[in-house]
Formats: C-alpha cells, sequence, structure tokens
C-alpha cells in the first residue's frame, strides 16, 4: 500500500488509459485547444474523466444491493475576461472533442486561431496511492463485513430496530491539460461506510448516525473501525431518546471538536471563495487585513492533508493543492481561488479549482477547512459556562454568501447548567452571522480534530467530497431555535 | 434549431430504444429471470449576463442507461454514461455478478404485470423552444436590466439565465414493456444583490415551463428579482417568542414536501416517518384536502408512467385532513402488504386544495405574526418530525406587513404544524412537484434575541 508511484509515471498512465483507449493523440488536444483559443480567449483547458463506482447496501440483515456505474467524458472550456463558454461530451472521441471546443469558443467572436504553450507536466503532491480502491477486498468480503457489522451493532443494544450499512468506493482518474501549457493527472480513490439505526423505547423512536472514510483502499474499514462507527450511531440514538425540546433564543453556545467545524465552513469558508469576492457579492468582500475573529482564532484550508477526503493531489485546473491560511490570530489573510478568479483578482490560484465532474465548470471551492488548535482543555471550557449549550455533533448547514447569514443543524446536542453537562436537548438550529460570530469566539480548545471523513459540499448544483474540522470552542452567543421557550 | 434538435432527439429514441433491448436480451443471456433498463438522452444549453455582458455559455448533453437484473430475488444494478456495445456489456455482466452477491429477498422483482402501463397518455410536455444562444442572451440582458432598474439600491447582480433542454426517456422491462416519452423544460431566473447603510442582501426569481409560450415576461421576472430583494434590506432580529406564521406559496411547497418523504414507503418501511401508521388518521386539520393529479396537462412532476412502468393515475391523498395513502413503488409496497402506487421515482403533481382566500386575506386572519421569505438548513428529524430551520421575513401587525427580520429560527413539530394549518391561499405556485398557495399555521416557536 506504500507504492506510491512517481507523478510523471502516473501521468503516463494516465494519458495511456484515458486517452490512447480513445484514440486521441497529441496533435487532437493541440488542435482541440487551438479551435478554443480564438479571438480574445484568455485560457482554455480539456478536462478528461474516467470514473467507476459501486456501492453495496444492507438493509433487513440482508446485501439488498450491489450497484457499479462507469462516468466519463471531457469537458472542453474557454474563457475570455469574465466569460466562459463550455460544452461537454460524454464520448471520449475525437470527433465528438473537437465539436465541443466548436461550441466552446462560440462565447467569443470569430478570431485568429490562438496559440497554446507547449506542455510542461506539473508535478502534484503524492497524498494517496493511485490505486483502484474497488477490488481492494473480494465482494465477499465486502458481503461479510456488513453482515458482521448487522449483527454487531443489534447485539449492542437491544433497543436497536433498524440496522442500514453501506459501503461506497470510487475510482476517479483525471487528466487536464491547458492553453496555458500544464498538463497534470490524478488518480483519485475513495471509500466510504455509512450506517444508520433506529432505536425504539416504548413509543419513542430516533435515529443515530455514523460513518467515515477518505482516499484509502477499502483495508481502512478494519472490523475494529467499522464496530466503532457503530457504537457511535447507537450511541448518538439512544442519547436522543431522553432528549428535552431544546430551548430559543440566544446564549453561550460551546461546540465540540471535529465535524462541528462545518460552522468554520458555512460562517468563513464560502464567504472567502474567489468568485464572490471578485463580483463582490460576499460580506467578505473587500475586508483583507481586517479583524473578522477573536485573535484566538486562525484557520485555513488544507488541501494537502494525506489521505483526507477533501484533499487532492492537483485541483481539476491542474493546480497542485496548498495549505492556505484564511484567518490568522483573528485577522483576514486570503481567499480560495481557481484559475479564471485569480487572474481577474490580479493573483494566482490557490489550487481551489474543483468541478462535481466533466459535464460541470469548476469554481472555487474548499478542501479541508479547519480551525487551528488553542489553548484551552475541553473540560475548562465546559466548566466555564454558567447556563448555555453544548452542541457535540452536526446534521448539515447552509449559508447566504451575500448577507452572511448561516445556519447548521445540531443532531447531538446538551444543556449546560452551572459548567455541567444537562439533559440532551432535541434537534435544534443554531443561527449567525458569518462576519461577526467568530468575533464571540472566546475559548479554543486543545483538542483539534478533523471530521472522519463524510463531508459533502454543494454549491450551484455541484457536489464534492470536502472536510472540516476543530476543536471544542465557547461562542459567547448565537441563537438556537428549540421550542423549549426562552430563558429566563 | 428546433428541427435539428428535434430530430437528434427522434433519433435518439430509436438508438435508445436498441440499446434498452440490447440490454435486455443480454441480461436474458447472462441467466437473470427479470431485467429493466432506463434509458436517457438530453440536450440543451443555457446561458448567463451579469451586469448586462454575457458571463457563460454552456451546452449540455447528456445520456445515460441504468439496468438492474434479478437472479431468482436477488438484484444487482449498474449504470453508464458510455453507451459504446461494450461498455454497456460491460455494465450487464456487472449487474448480474453484483446479484449473485445479493441476498435472496421475495419481494424483489419488477413490477407486477397487472400494474403496467396499457397506454401512454398524451401530456403536452414535450414544446421545443427556437431559440439559439445569442436570442437567449437578449432575453437573460432584459430579464437582468429589468432587475437592476428596479430600484437605486440594486447595486450587484449575479446574473440572469434563460436554459432549455429536451429529453427523451425510454423505459423498458422482461416483462416486455416498452415506453418512451419526450420532455422539455424552460427556465428564466434572475439574482441580484440590494445594498443599503454597509449591509448587503440578495434574492431571486424564476419561472420554469414545458413550453416557453407559457414563461412569464423577461421583464417581469427581473422586476421581481428587484422588488424581493429590496424588500429584505434592514432586516432586524425578533424577540424570542411564540407567533402564527405564514408560509408564502413558493416556502409552503416544501412544507408540503416533507409529507412526501414522510409517507414514501422506504421511510414507512423503515420506520424512520414520523407519519408510521397514519393511514386512514387525521394528519392535517380538515379544511386539507390533497390530490395526486399526474396526468395534468403541460405539468413539470407529470409522467404517464413511473420508474417501473406502472401506470400512473389520479387519486385523493389527504381528504379532508385524514390521510388517505402512500407512495409506494413496488418493493415497499409488497414490504408493507400493499399495492404500488405508481410512485416510484416520487409524486406526481400534489394539488393541495385551497380554502380559498388571498395572501392578503391570510395576512389579515393572521393579524399579528410572521411571513417567511427564505428558509436555511436541513433541521428536519424525518423519525420524531422535529423542525427546526433557520429564517428571515417580515413582522406583520394589524394584517400588514411592517418591516423585514432576519437571522432568527422558527421551530415546531411537523404533526403539530400540519394540524394547525389554518388556511390554504389561492395563489398557487406551479414550479414544481407540489401545486400550492401560501399556508398559514396557527403557531411556531421563533427564535431571536
Amino acid at each position: 500500500m506504500n507504492t506510491v508511484v512517481a507523478p510523471e509515471t502516473s501521468l503516463a498512465r494516465v494519458r495511456s488509459q484515458v486517452l490512447d483507449a480513445a484514440g486521441i493523440a497529441d496533435h487532437d488536444l493541440e488542435r482541440a485547444l487551438g479551435a478554443l483559443m480564438r479571438g480574445t480567449v484568455d485560457n482554455a483547458d480539456l478536462y478528461f474523466q474516467v470514473s467507476r463506482q459501486e456501492s453495496w447496501t444492507l438493509e433487513d440483515g440482508i446485501v439488498k444491493e450491489g450497484a457499479h456505474s462507469i462516468e466519463q467524458g471531457v469537458g472542453v472550456r474557454a474563457m475570455a475576461g469574465e466569460k466562459t463558454g463550455f460544452a461537454y461530451s460524454d464520448e471520449l472521441l475525437v470527433p465528438a472533442l473537437l465539436q465541443a471546443s466548436a461550441a466552446a469558443s462560440a462565447i467569443v467572436r470569430q478570431g485568429q486561431q490562438g496559440r497554446v504553450q507547449a506542455w510542461e507536466p506539473r508535478a502534484g503532491h503524492r497524498l494517496y496511492a493511485p490505486i483502484d480502491p474497488l477490488p481492494t477486498l473480494t465482494d465477499d468480503d465486502k458481503v461479510a463485513l456488513l453482515q458482521r457489522i448487522d449483527s454487531e451493532v443489534r447485539a449492542l443494544d437491544p433497543r436497536v430496530k433498524q440496522v442500514v450499512a453501506s459501503l461506497a468506493a470510487a475510482h476517479e482518474v483525471v487528466l487536464v491539460c491547458a492553453s496555458d501549457g500544464a498538463m497534470a493527472a490524478d488518480v483519485r480513490p475513495l471509500v466510504r461506510f455509512n450506517i444508520s439505526v433506529i432505536v425504539e423505547q416504548g413509543d419513542k423512536r430516533e435515529q443515530g448516525y455514523a460513518g467515515g472514510g477518505g482516499r484509502f483502499g477499502y483495508e481502512y474499514f478494519t472490523p475494529a473501525q467499522v464496530l466503532e462507527y457503530g457504537r457511535e450511531a447507537v450511541r448518538q440514538a439512544v442519547v436522543n431518546l431522553d432528549a428535552v425540546p431544546a430551548p430559543s433564543g440566544e446564549m453561550v453556545v460551546v461546540l465540540g471538536p471535529g465535524w462541528p467545524g462545518v460552522l468554520l465552513h458555512e460562517a468563513i469558508g464560502h464567504g472567502l471563495e474567489g468568485d464572490f469576492n471578485r463580483k463582490g457579492t460576499s460580506a467578505f468582500t473587500g475586508r483583507i487585513g481586517e479583524r473578522v475573529a477573536s485573535d484566538l482564532c486562525t484557520v485555513v484550508d488544507d488541501g494537502t492533508l494525506p489521505n483526507r477526503r477533501g484533499s487532492l493531489n492537483v485541483d481539476d485546473e491542474g493546480t497542485p493543492t496548498r495549505n492556505t491560511v484564511l484567518i490568522e490570530n483573528g485577522i483576514l489573510r486570503g481567499y480560495l481561488q481557481d484559475k479564471m478568479n485569480a487572474r481577474l483578482m490580479g493573483t494566482e490560484s490557490t489550487g481551489n479549482g474543483r468541478r462535481q465532474s466533466f459535464a460541470h465548470t469548476p469554481m472555487p471551492r474548499m478542501t479541508n477547512t479547519y480551525m487551528l488548535a488553542g489553548p484551552h482543555h475541553p473540560d475548562e471550557i465546559i466548566a466555564s459556562v454558567k447556563k448555555g449549550v453544548y452542541a457535540r455533533n452536526f446534521g448539515g448547514g447552509q449559508v447566504d454568501i451575500t448577507s452572511g447569514k448561516f445556519v447548521f443543524s445540531a443532531t447531538e446536542a446538551y444543556r449546560i447548567e452551572n459548567g455541567k453537562l444537562g439533559a440532551p436537548i432535541r434537534d435544534a438550529t443554531l443561527v449567525g452571522d458569518g462576519p461577526t460570530v467568530l468575533n464571540r469566539v472566546s475559548m479554543v480548545g486543545n483538542d483539534l480534530a478533523l471530521d472522519t471523513g463524510i463531508g459533502v459540499c454543494g454549491k450551484e448544483g455541484q457536489s464534492v467530497p470536502v472536510g472540516v474540522g476543530q476543536p471544542t470552542l465557547r461562542i459567547d452567543g448565537l441563537t438556537i431555535g428549540g421550542t423549549g421557550g426562552g430563558d429566563e | 434549431m428546433s428541427t435539428r434538435t428535434a430530430l437528434s432527439l427522434q433519433n435518439g429514441a430509436a438508438t435508445l430504444q436498441d440499446k434498452v433491448n440490447d440490454v435486455l436480451r443480454l441480461a436474458q443471456q447472462l441467466g437473470a429471470s427479470q431485467a429493466e433498463a432506463n434509458a436517457n438522452f438530453g440536450t440543451g444549453f443555457s446561458v448567463n449576463v451579469r451586469l448586462r455582458e454575457v458571463e457563460t455559455l454552456s451546452h449540455q448533453r447528456d445520456q445515460g442507461l441504468s439496468i438492474t437484473v434479478w437472479l431468482g430475488h436477488r438484484k444487482g444494478s449498474a449504470s453508464t454514461s458510455d453507451l459504446r456495445p461494450e461498455a454497456i456489456e460491460e455494465s450487464v455482466r456487472k449487474a448480474c455478478a453484483l446479484a449473485r452477491y445479493g441476498a435472496e429477498d421475495p419481494a424483489s422483482g419488477l413490477a407486477d404485470v397487472d400494474r403496467l402501463a396499457k397506454s401512454i397518455p398524451e401530456l403536452s410536455l414535450y414544446h421545443p423552444w427556437a431559440i439559439d444562444p445569442a436570442a437567449a442572451i437578449d432575453l437573460a440582458t432584459t430579464c437582468e436590466a429589468a432587475a437592476l432598474d428596479f430600484d437605486p439600491r440594486v447595486t450587484n447582480s449575479e446574473g440572469a439565465s434563460v436554459s432549455t433542454s429536451e429529453s427523451l426517456r425510454v423505459y423498458g422491462n422482461s416483462h416486455g414493456f416498452r415506453g418512451s416519452y419526450p420532455e422539455s423544460d424552460h427556465s428564466i431566473s434572475c439574482s441580484v444583490v440590494a445594498a443599503e447603510d454597509g449591509a448587503m442582501e440578495t434574492d431571486y426569481e424564476y419561472a420554469v415551463a414545458r413550453a416557453a409560450a407559457d414563461l412569464p415576461s423577461p421583464a417581469e421576472i427581473g422586476a421581481e428579482a428587484g422588488r424581493r430583494t429590496v424588500a429584505r434590506l434592514g432586516g432586524t432580529k425578533l424577540e424570542t417568542c411564540t407567533a402564527p406564521v405564514l408560509f408564502p406559496a413558493r416556502v409552503a411547497r416544501g412544507l408540503i414536501g416533507h409529507l412526501l418523504s414522510a409517507i414514501s414507503g422506504g421511510a414507512l418501511y423503515r420506520k424512520s416517518s414520523f407519519l408510521v401508521d397514519a393511514l386512514g388518521k387525521p394528519v392535517f386539520a380538515s379544511r386539507v384536502t390533497i390530490d395526486e393529479q399526474p396526468h395534468l396537462l403541460k405539468a413539470l412532476a407529470s409522467a404517464p408512467f413511473d420508474n417501473e412502468g406502472v401506470a400512473t393515475s389520479e387519486r385523493r391523498l389527504v381528504d379532508a385532513g385524514v390521510l388517505g395513502g402512500y407512495l409506494l413503488g413496488s418493493y415497499y409496497a409488497r414490504k408493507l402488504g400493499m399495492q404500488s402506487t405508481g410512485n416510484s421515482g416520487g409524486a406526481h403533481n400534489l394539488v393541495v386544495h385551497s380554502t380559498g382566500e388571498t395572501f392578503a386575506d391570510l395576512l389579515k386572519t393572521m393579524h399579528r405574526g410572521l411571513v417567511i421569505a427564505d428558509l436555511m438548513g436541513s433541521g428536519v428529524n424525518p423519525v420524531t418530525g422535529d423542525y427546526s430551520r433557520g429564517a428571515s421575513g417580515f413582522w406583520v401587525e394589524n394584517g400588514q406587513i411592517q418591516h423585514p427580520v432576519t437571522e432568527i429560527t422558527i421551530a415546531g413539530n411537523l404533526k403539530d404544524m400540519f394540524l394547525g394549518i389554518q388556511g390554504i391561499g389561492t395563489d398557487v405556485d406551479r414550479r414544481g412537484a407540489v401545486l400550492t398557495g401560501s399556508i398559514l399555521l396557527e403557531q411556531m416557536a421563533i427564535g431571536g434575541s
């Protein structure tokens, strides 16, 4: 598993797998890019993708369904100033490639055919092995893994009435060549395990959920790892059996480590994406150098963490990913850029140009977004709160980039009374204002954790895998939306 | 332009039929006892104009094939966007291989023969739009201009878009069923930004229709986007309180959407629904009646048959508050000891009957409370019905809108919310699978400062 192939070897292998197989030669790429580089076009690129995915789902103690999918094609893009022409084809054939190029270049008036720079292979990182994860476990063993966790979870607690577990893997091979000379390939394995349980006690019913994964083969899911997910799903469901209505109104909120970092993703991350800031539609527009958080807060977007779900060796424009500082000791430092927005803002790409597939255009997107650890022990943080809420786990979140208002939904939370955890509270949404919420961070834990590898980020209809993380945080005022009334 | 695309769709129909037949033949050769295939092909384009300049022109051409096979009652599935014979063969073989690992499940299989559609009604879903990108850019420019010019406080824009698409779907199964129909979807949308006192707000308006002639004018859509955006400026937080809440039609569609998830076969069978065992019981206030009308001409969620070839038909889903049926495909219908309702793939036009009041009437009835502009987040627990979401909107006193409010939450339980419906407006929003007017709820918990 440690056989990491050199990037050049990887590029050669991908070229043969994607292009040779389709009968596409170098001169065809040059012709396609040449057709795109007409008139005032600044930049053009071709994005080839071949991917295979599978999923196995268990319900009622049996594997009910296995599914397999093939997705492949080429996306073709021409950019002139702020204009983008885009077309794609799910046929990897020379005529389809040239037809797509002609369609995409219609964004500019016809002009002289442009010049394409000679390609130089761009070396990316080696953050994960360039493997196909699908055959890293036999199909018999995949089925056995699901059946074993089903019986283990049911044995954990007699109140477990339903278990749905799934195992999935994707093998994505991408090749980018651009008119600026960038040529890069990436082989991206991704595996994922999910489990959800329903527990019943009397007439009460609750759901619990857990899962994880990353850019590995299936061997990542050891029996112990899978059982840990199972225990976590049962624990969450059982906690909520005793939940009381959440309070409503503004109060002190302590957020747990790890996945609650979805706060940063919503409140900060999206608002710092280059496209919104170039257009001036983000609540963070023009605020570089200003204080947007308390000085305890340093937030980064890091696409270079080995094997993480949100990591990439190169982004979908062929730029190596980076560790970008977004907020340093409370001061806003940087935006997340793709090539087009970087060019228009007079800066360089931060390796955040991502796309869902060949059939979608790249945009600035997050990779793994997290806050660095601070000085406080998590127990000390909870003990500091006289009356408030401790939110340990979350569902999803959402943000309005322009107004800066964001929400996220707690799925496991507790009252804090006089520095001690009290009763669990029912699902509640928390709402806040992105540009001001981090100014209210008064304590930051020394327990930085990243999520287990479950994040999916949606933007303008495109989904990409991401990671989040944070240490325990104390926020001195966030509005919580329960039915249990305001505190006197 | 239109003749060319229409022709390619027609050619597509014949080609897709052949691919479906190939799949079914191959599956049989490989020993499958049952098989089905769904093939689709679509083309179209979209343009976006921002600050009066073209921003993107994007061409779309999609194709795909999904295959399910059964070996006895063991099921395997595969899908591919590569429709070359070798990729199709690989996919069928893969589906058969996966089925070998599945467990025997007597409920698993094709829909029962007697439920399959025997005729395919013409639902007027295909109206190609004879428009080229240059003309679409002109429409988008007009639309955005109406928004930018609506008010001086409209200072920025995410742009206006015009898109058109045509698609064709072919479904076939080893019971001998073959069904196919073309569809079209056209849309115009606009999103702008307004600023005042250093704060920005954004909102949008859109229209979508099967036929371009049924779209409102681009200028109307743009002006409405401008009006909605400016109205949100100057929002303040509310004091935490309990009050009636009015969901305007576009937001009310989502409220009824929670009913659809709760009465779908999978959720009921897994008991991950707050409406388990609710059939025949009152789940709404008695003034609420909801029909499913799959054959409404030109409607966005109309379909002659569902994803398994089962005939769709009109029915009453909620009668004077009492739940009269579920949304079932064959598998979960068998699991629940019931019959498919033709809902494999979802609901087909849920029509919520109005109680006769206009939006202004509902405001008067509410007297004092909250009108929702926008909801955020996914804070709905499907198992318990607990509901808690971020919101922005308008505060109402004496039946009149007073001022915008923002950064608040609304919370309740869907069971109580459904039973507490006070009125359903005549202002029906037809832009999705749920067709409803504005809905007034008796009361919810509002979280603010």
